[in-house]
């Protein structure tokens, strides 16, 4: 009988993402609350030692499969050994972030296995011994709750930036034990031709704590340069609305909303932003909704924990100066 | 004009020039027709065979209501549209015929209202189009909409299948890459470039990650998900509107794929919806009021640092 939580972690040329933290910590309290064991299970190349970190999050069991052909990660590769590993061993939940790299192989995966899944998840519980998720629907204007039935492992991916991190107890140690599995490099199809960085430095949106976002209000591209300056001052990313992107002022990436990047951060500041129904479902999971507008009947206030009804072209350059007393100290 | 005669490889070209100095032949370019020709004798020279999926969604502009049941929404009054992240797929299906000729087939499932999808694409340029329609299949979940695709696809010619990153309407893009890993082919998610090579065996694809594009390459025949970014489709046009009336639209019941009403539809959903619910209520918040802006500036900053917290 399939028994245990798996959380997989995600680790790039050997650092682990924060989602990684994320989703053990989650893992955790879904194992307290069946009464089984978590698992960690890390892919990668030379990534051992940095593996049993991971019983600091809670992990009982750190599973390694260390492979040169996987890194950097590929679909083929991690669903190869994921889908012998989860075959072997049987577990009851899988976890897994809904970054792109879980976006990406959690259904395929999946369909190795012939189960269901459930992405993007913003909540778990278990209710009457059986897990069930919350994920947000039409761009988060609907939230479903769903369960599983005949479809074991339960596959979930979780929502970067929504589940607490447990406070790391560096007392706890875990089993690490390497992963049993073959690989033939031959039959790995897609491959990696090249990786460009993004030299910016700065943050992706869906990974940020904090983002200052900009949109029709903003009237050029230059004008960011204010919002980077914020950004830059409390470590935000920069974020845009779909008519700023449409306009040419930022690029594609930096969309946030329906048809652009779902993000969840501690604070969501938006500029110039109407709050169209597209980008108020892009964004509706933040913390903390900041707006700034000289328009009062945006609908963006509606959703605001606070809102400033004025021209951002003052406010912003003068919360920058505002928050430095904050942030220098 | 004058008669030449070309040895490119181990085969000779003879041809007549017609008032072209030899500097207009292209060598590479013969060489490289040559090659295909031998690859596949039974392929049209240099065609692709491009499937691109299609899925119809409510509008971006819909506002969503729940359902008495508690279950599902309200579906009156609801504009139907193409998916946008499939008119990604759909628009680079066209250019790809355009770049290397060939046939795109769309294909779609769901109620009858869905045909409406598959003519639009029809209308922007597909050549034909494919419907999978039956009363068995509502209520499928995404594996169940996965096999059946893969039982119509299975039986067809292609090289490429492009389809959206995800439907915006369940956010949950498995359809598309289950479909890859039910054809036991590759797939390269999130595509904002591409790139076919040029003997039509490979592809190359920028897919952005948090904080770095990765370029994969993967040989064809191979799924790609698109991501906006990838192009900007292209808007049906009057004549493309007549023209698509005219396109064969062939409609596929579970019976045609060979698929058993047990193996599909809600009774078989690996996965249960429990309820649905409105998103969590956010209350409108404080206007901070000042005399300036710097004034309602400072007061923000103080609020976010002692009272959120955040700063």
């Amino acid at each position: 009988m399939a028994q245990g939580v798996w959380a997989i972690a995600e680790q790039r040329e050997g650092e682990f993402r924060k989602i990684t933290y994320e989703i053990v910590s989650e893992g955790r309290r879904l194992a307290d609350k069946l009464g089984q064991q978590l698992t960690a299970v890390v892919l990668g190349s030379g990534i051992k030692d940095k593996a049993a970190e991971l019983a600091q999050y809670g992990a009982d069991k750190v599973i390694v499969a260390d492979h040169s052909a996987l890194e950097p990660y590929t679909a083929d590769a991690y669903v190869s050994v994921l889908g012998q590993l989860a075959q072997a061993e049987t577990p009851e939940i899988i976890v897994m972030g809904a970054s792109t790299q879980g976006k990406d192989l959690a259904p395929r995966l999946a369909a190795r296995l012939d189960v269901a899944m459930a992405q993007d998840c913003t909540q778990f519980d278990i209710e009457d011994g059986k897990l069930v998720a919350v994920r947000p629907i039409f761009t988060g204007k609907a939230y479903a709750k769903v369960t599983f039935e005949n479809s074991v492992p339960n596959i979930v991916t979780a929502r970067p930036n929504v589940m607490p991190i447990n406070e790391p107890d560096s007392g706890k140690t875990a089993e690490t034990v390497d992963a049993q599995f073959s690989l033939d490099e031959a039959e790995l199809k897609s491959k990696v031709a090249e990786v460009i960085k993004d030299e910016s430095g700065r943050i992706d949106l869906t990974e940020a704590d904090k983002i200052v976002s900009g949109g029709r209000g903003m009237k050029n591209a230059e004008n960011f340069k204010v919002l980077e300056e914020l950004a830059d001052v409390i470590g935000a990313a920069v974020g845009a609305s779909r008519a700023a992107v449409d306009a040419g002022w930022r690029p594609q990436t930096d969309q946030v909303g329906q048809t652009g990047k779902i993000v969840s951060p501690n604070l969501y500041i938006a500029c110039g932003i109407s709050g169209a129904i597209q980008h108020l479902a892009g964004m509706g999971t933040s913390k903390i909704i900041v707006a700034i507008n000289k328009d009062p009947e945006a609908p963006i206030f509606q959703k605001s924990d606070y809102g400033i009804v004025d021209d951002l072209f003052n406010v912003v350059p003068a919360l920058t100066q505002e928050v430095k007393k904050f942030t220098e100290k | 004009m004058g008669l030449f005669v070309l040895k490119i490889g181990e085969k000779w070209l003879f041809g007549v020039r017609l008032g072209l100095s030899s500097k207009h032949l292209d060598k590479d370019k013969l060489r490289w027709y040559l090659h295909r020709q031998s690859k596949n004798p039974n392929k049209k020279e240099g065609t692709v065979n491009i499937i691109a999926c299609v899925k119809q969604v409510p509008d971006t502009e819909t506002q969503i209501r729940i359902a008495s049941d508690g279950k599902s929404i309200v579906t009156d009054g609801i504009k139907w549209v193409i998916n946008p992240y499939d008119e990604f797929g759909v628009e680079e299906a066209l250019r790809t015929k355009e770049k290397f000729g060939g046939q795109v087939t769309v294909i779609g499932l769901g109620p009858k209202r869905v045909t409406e999808a598959l003519r639009t694409a029809l209308a922007m340029g597909a050549d034909k189009a494919v419907q999978i329609s039956d009363d068995a299949l509502e209520g499928s979940d995404a594996l169940a909409v996965a096999k059946a695709l893969a039982a119509v696809i299975k039986d067809m010619e292609y090289d490429i299948i492009f389809t959206g990153q995800r439907g915006i309407d369940d956010d949950m893009g498995m359809v598309n890459i289950a479909l890859a890993e039910l054809l036991g082919i590759p797939h390269i998610s999130f595509a904002i470039k591409l790139e076919i090579s040029d003997d039509q065996k490979s592809v190359k694809v920028h897919r952005p990650i948090e904080g770095q594009t990765v370029v994969l390459e993967a040989p064809l025949p191979a799924l790609i998900t698109c991501q906006k970014g990838l192009n900007e489709p292209r808007y049906a046009s009057l004549p493309g509107i007549m023209k698509a009336k005219k396109k064969p639209l062939d409609t596929k019941t579970l019976a045609d794929l060979g698929l058993d009403a047990s193996q599909v539809g809600e009774a078989a959903s690996k996965i249960k919806v429990m309820q649905l619910t409105p998103p969590p209520e956010r209350k409108a918040g404080k206007i901070i009021e000042g005399e300036t802006p710097e004034q309602k500036a400072a007061e923000l900053a103080r609020l976010l640092h002692e009272e959120a917290k955040v700063i």
